[in-house]
């Protein structure tokens, strides 16, 4: 969200009207909507949650701040039922909270918008917003009712949606809004939205705000939970910190600004990664005039784009615009339904995982679990996967375990991954080691062009900063890189020209700083000036 | 008698009816694990258990319908173990369900042999009979092939009725078919996804153990090997084939009945120039057809065959 | 309760995993002698010893064991690459049926010429019947596991049908069965006056080049890759279809030499109870096995053990032979769980 908005949005949230709260509040006679004490949760070694205790007061708004892999979802999955903490205790409005059981968290006014939607497809909203809230024994759905609520429920919060509508057929949007009115259904009285703005175009979060802020006003509590501090600054009171785990600063947001609690989520002074110009040499991959069928979300509709080495392509976009598809494409496990695609001014026809890698296209794929590894396989195993069938890992057919063992050992060695063998599944490694095998293994055979896809999604600071590192390097040996990112940040920090996914069709490219973030904001709704109407 | 005048004979039809009842309660049970989310390969073996179990209820001086029961309570304990199994453990549903097949197999082998240790050829029992529903069944053809049948025919109309009310018109049937599609969704309702689905699993294989007794206490009078000879598996082909809704399953049970009966006809009158082994092979692969056309615009409940863990999204 | 991964154990604790399962059904199904009014601990002894108590009992362990390792190699390589074949009792069936049409006369072929020749002709067969329900199950997406259990009964029909017209003994004396095949088609015994024959010896060669094309090839790489995860398998240019399909060829082949060993190297001739359910025991096997080719030939002698063993038990006490049926199934169930615990651990919260 660009600055203006933000700075509307604070007028309209009526900061002016109670300028400071203090910290800490003396306790008033009624309980707080909740109390977490003492709450924390291990995976294995990993320390999600460490010992976090925090109070939110009725009708005030936290906003939980935190990196990816800090554990901000574990704690909401605690606080939900989902999980079940190690040590601690919730409690809500002054009651114990059972631990382990969402009926539970339910049941005492808790209601929580999930990051990736608990929606069933196949039925109607109405359906959706329905489940669970009647006994289950009922011989009848009564439908009629909830229909009323339902619409009453919409009207009154700004959250339209068509009750009789299949889910399948909703927008993005609409899909959040239904899960909010999920929550008002049952008569939350605290609610939780986990990243509610990751899928948004600015609009849709400007109208979520306006939303929330009505909801405040009738007396519910929210827990906002996002990495992005613009909107931390902009819909909150108080601000939790959560580094590694542990709750490491608390903050009135009227007394905080973005730089100290930047400060206090890396736990360093947020030092830029040193990007030095380059000349941009020759292009090595075009796409030209090329479409796709949809893939998770958009589907590429009449997309261009040149990758030239030596440089680095940031895509930014509302996620679902096509992001994925594109990636899919140039990863070589999409095919283009129309265009060229060209590598070093050779057009290529047969278009494949397989042929992507022979062209010296590296992939660094989104999800690196689901597609970026074979979790159930050995280290050894994952890292040759790309090249096992050439003369260094296989010959007539056998395969050449001496050489791969070694080969995992080297990249193990270098790029710094705890791992306990070369023999061990990679799915019992943790997220940032796994990224720097997979790192490694695209990035090793020093490839031309680069495909790096939410490169550092979950990743811990360090890691985030590795990943970094490794890219700008392949930068200066040369190489053409295109970083695809929803974290705006990330792309603004290493793109040498930035490039604007909406709707399945891109931007024009801008060059560094070329553009301000509102222009980009509006290029990510869609269109500009849309919006124009809340900025004051 | 031609090909085609055997189409319009009512005896024809009573026939389809009977060969589609068993296969419309154990069609049902599949339909309801799979809106869940879990394949039930186990089916075959339920149904042979279902079908012993209900035989042996009524041998051993049971009542008919007690034997329905029996045999329904031995087919949900089989889905039972199959639900430990599959939901809250995760372990393959093919790998578990073919188990099941076998153990409950062979414990019915077992168990028959355990208790008729000298017998030849297999008792009989009085099976049910044709319950005639007065007015209906005189109407010609359609009235006489649909109520002259026996009362667990009927019972397998209501039960296809009874499973479409539960699916679309329940709080627990949207939670089933929320679990088949979204488990996330029923969890974060305050549901859980282990109790919706082994419930399911449970109630599912019940019904698979009902259609299996229909055979020996309705359509024939005692329990012989191999009885369910296929009939299992075809059901999980009209499962597909009726895109996992039940009137559309019912509608596919009741084509391949006719088809089954049609070609027992056929085989009579075509005097054995085609090897009648030619018209046995039809039904199964009539299956594998009906498979084919409609796999690709099938739209299978999306968690189908994916275990749930608690708090995974 | 979760399931969480754990890192797998040594070999020697994953060695207890089979006997802990093992051990498990041996107590599940002693409720089922009791149950005959039989002591459990005599009914086993007298299985064991039906198994492995004398010379003959061994060697016919190790005959009834021989089709077992053929068909568990099958289920071994198709489930690694998550291929469901549960058809292997139906490719076991054609692969006698080319056994007895090559075998009785039709190629006049020296011994050594002949055998390998119906080897790679039945091998090809299996492997062709396969090939349909994995193209329907890679073009069409059609759940290969009901297409193959359909094709079972298929094929059991069309093999009755060949016994009852072209294939039929002329000197059958009516029943249902073939021609012997000639001297120079059949598979000599180990032991002269015994049963077990040379089709033990292929089964074991299988079993190691299985291992090795598992074990070391660029093949069994793409397999194992496809079974864990296609989409992963696809995204580093494994062609998955074209897996699945060499998956469904091997497979296929396998499971029909399995009717060739039985055809050739012990009944001599086809009928239509070739095969007491070899086909859907072979998943037993492989799953005993924990897919390991090398582990399926000492799981198929020890499930052979077990129904040997029961033969001559019933006889002695009076518990129905079916009972080694269920003890299979049972340890087929308690296998997977153990499976399951050596790379997971169960949390309670």
């Amino acid at each position: 969200m660009c600055p203006q908005l933000v700075a509307a949005y604070s007028f309209m949230n009526g900061k002016e009207a109670f300028p400071q709260r203090h910290f800490p509040v003396t306790p008033v006679s009624s309980n707080p909507a909740l109390r977490l004490s003492g709450i924390s949760k291990r995976f294995g070694p990993l320390r999600a949650n460490d010992a976090i205790s925090f109070e939110l007061k009725r009708g005030e708004v936290i906003a939980l701040l935190g990196e990816n892999g800090a554990g901000k979802t574990t704690l909401m999955n605690i606080l939900f039922g989902h999980y079940v903490a190690d040590e601690g205790t919730v409690e809500a409005f002054g009651k114990l909270l059972a631990p382990g059981d969402p009926r539970a968290a339910l049941d005492a006014g808790i209601g929580m918008v999930h990051q990736h939607f608990t929606l069933a497809d196949n039925m109607t909203v109405q359906e959706n917003i329905a489940l669970g809230t009647q006994s289950l024994w009922r011989m009848r759905l009564d439908r009629t009712a909830a229909r009323r609520r339902i619409e009453q429920l919409s009207a009154d919060f700004g959250l339209a949606v068509d009750p009789a509508a299949t889910v399948s057929t909703l927008s993005v949007g609409e899909r959040q809004r239904v899960e909010i009115l999920k929550a008002l259904y049952r008569e939350a009285r605290i609610l939780i939205l986990d990243e509610p703005t990751a899928v948004l175009t600015p609009a849709e979060t400007d109208a979520l705000f306006r939303t929330l802020k009505l909801l405040v006003a009738k007396g519910l509590s929210i827990i906002f939970i996002s990495h992005k501090l613009h909107e931390v600054m902009a819909v909150s009171d108080r601000v939790l910190v959560l580094r590694s785990g542990q709750l490491v600063g608390e903050r009135a947001t009227a007394s905080t600004d973005r730089k100290e609690l930047a400060a206090l989520m890396v736990g360093q002074e947020v030092k830029q990664a040193e990007v030095s110009p380059v000349k941009p040499g020759a292009p090595l991959l075009a796409l030209e005039r090329v479409s796709t069928t949809p893939y998770n979300g958009a589907g590429l509709d009449d997309v261009s784009l040149t990758l030239t080495a030596g440089e680095i392509t940031g895509l930014a976009g509302v996620a679902g615009n096509g992001q994925a598809v594109l990636a899919a494409l140039i990863a070589g496990t999409r095919r283009p339904t129309s265009g060229r695609i060209s590598i070093a001014g050779q057009n290529v026809r047969d278009w494949s995982p397989r042929a992507a890698l022979a062209h010296g296209v590296a992939r660094i794929p989104e999800d690196r679990h689901a597609i970026g590894s074979i979790g159930d396989m050995s280290v050894t195993e994952n890292v040759i996967a790309e090249r096992y069938r050439s003369p260094r890992f296989s010959r007539m057919g056998f395969l050449n375990w001496k050489a791969s063992r070694q080969f995992a050992e080297k990249l193990i060695a270098d790029y710094e991954v705890k791992c306990p063998s070369p023999d061990a599944r990679i799915r019992l490694l943790s997220g940032g080691n796994m990224q720097k095998l997979i790192l490694g293994r695209a990035l090793d055979p020093d490839p031309e062009i680069i495909l790096a896809s939410q490169p550092t999604r979950g990743l811990d600071v360090g890691a985030v900063a590795y990943v970094h590192r490794m890219l700008l390097e392949a930068r200066t040996r040369g190489a053409a890189i295109l970083l695809i990112s929803e974290d705006l940040e990330e792309v603004l920090t290493l793109s040498d020209r930035i490039i604007v996914m909406s709707k399945g069709r891109l931007s024009t490219p801008s060059a560094r700083g070329e553009r301000s973030i509102r222009e980009l904001g509006e290029l990510m709704a869609g269109h500009s000036g849309e919006h124009g109407d809340h900025a004051a | 008698m031609d090909a085609l005048e055997i189409l319009f004979t009512a005896s024809f039809w009573v026939a389809a009816i009977r060969i589609a009842s068993p296969l419309i309660f154990a069609t049902m049970g599949e339909l309801i694990c799979e809106r869940a989310g879990v394949l039930n390969l186990g089916i075959e073996g339920i149904m042979t258990a279902g079908a012993f179990a209900g035989w042996f209820t009524v041998y051993s001086g049971g009542d008919l319908w007690a034997g329905v029961l029996v045999a329904a309570l031995v087919g949900a304990l089989f889905g039972l173990l199959h639900a430990t199994l599959t939901v809250p453990l995760g372990l393959s549903q093919h790998v578990v369900g073919i188990g099941i097949t076998l153990l409950a197999t062979s414990l019915t082998y077992f168990t028959y042999r355990l208790v008729l240790p000298e017998v030849t050829s297999p008792p009989k029992i009085e099976p049910f009979q044709p319950l005639p529903i007065p007015g209906l069944s005189r109407i010609p053809v359609v009235g006489e092939a649909l109520f002259t049948q026996t009362p667990l025919t009927y019972l397998a109309f209501v039960s296809v009725a009874a499973v479409a009310w539960i699916l679309y018109r329940t709080p627990v049937g949207l939670a089933v078919r929320a679990a088949g599609e979204n488990p996330s969704a029923v969890e974060a309702q305050g549901i859980s996804v282990t109790g919706i689905r082994m419930g399911a699993v449970a109630v599912g294989s019940a019904l698979m153990g009902v259609g299996g007794a229909f055979l020996t206490i309705s359509a024939f009078n005692s329990f012989f090997f191999q009885m369910i000879n296929g009939r299992g598996w075809i059901c999980i082909a009209l499962v597909v084939f009726g895109s996992w809704r039940p009137g559309k399953a019912l509608v596919g049970a009741i084509l391949f009945a006719a088809f089954d009966a049609y070609q027992v006809r056929l085989q009579q009158i075509s005097g054995g120039i085609v090897p009648y082994q030619v018209f046995l092979m039809m039904p199964y692969a009539l299956s594998i057809l009906a498979l084919i056309l409609v796999a690709r615009r099938a739209t299978y409940p999306k968690a189908l065959m994916i275990p749930y863990q608690k708090g995974e999204r | 309760m979760r399931l969480e991964p754990k890192p797998a154990p040594s070999l020697a604790v994953t060695l207890m995993f089979p006997l802990a399962a093992v051990a498990m059904t041996l107590v599940l199904t002693s409720m089922l002698v009791l149950a005959a009014g039989a002591s459990p601990l005599s009914v086993f002894y007298l299985v064991a010893k039906g198994a492995a108590g004398s010379q003959f009992a061994l060697l016919e362990t190790l005959t009834r064991a021989t089709p077992l390792i053929f068909t568990g190699l099958a289920i071994a390589v198709a489930f690694r690459a998550k291929l469901w074949n549960i058809g292997a009792e139906a490719q076991l069936y054609i692969g006698g049926v080319v056994t007895v049409v090559l075998g009785t006369g039709a190629l006049p072929l020296p011994s050594a010429v002949l055998i390998p020749v119906i080897m790679i002709a039945v091998m090809a067969a299996g492997a062709a019947l396969l090939l349909g329900p994995a193209v329907l199950k890679t073009r069409f997406g059609v759940d290969e596991v009901v297409t193959t259990l359909l094709l079972n009964f298929i094929v059991l029909l069309f093999v009755s049908m060949l016994l009852e017209g072209v294939l039929k003994d002329p000197m059958g004396l009516g029943w249902p069965q073939s021609q012997k095949v000639i001297a120079d088609a059949q598979l000599p015994r180990i032991i002269q006056g015994k049963r077990l024959h040379y089709g033990f010896v292929i089964a074991i060669v299988s079993a190691v080049l299985v291992w090795l094309v598992m074990k070391k090839t660029v093949l069994g790489y793409e397999m194992r890759a496809v079974g864990h995860n296609p989409e992963g398998a696809r995204f580093v240019g494994i062609l998955v279809n074209r897996t699945l399909m060499k998956t469904a060829l091997l497979s296929g082949g396998l499971a029909a030499l399995a009717g060739f060993s039985e055809v050739s190297g012990l009944k001599g001739n086809l009928t239509l109870d070739l095969s007491p359910g070899y086909g859907y025991t072979g998943i037993v096997v492989a799953m005993l096995a924990m897919l390991n080719p090398l582990g399926v030939i000492a799981s198929a002698i020890f499930v052979a053990g077990i129904f040997v063993g029961a033969d001559a038990m019933s006889r002695a006490a009076k518990v129905p032979s079916y009972i080694a049926d269920v003890m299979v199934a049972t340890s087929l169930l308690t296998m997977v769980v153990a499976i399951l615990l050596t790379r997971y651990r169960m949390r309670w919260r």
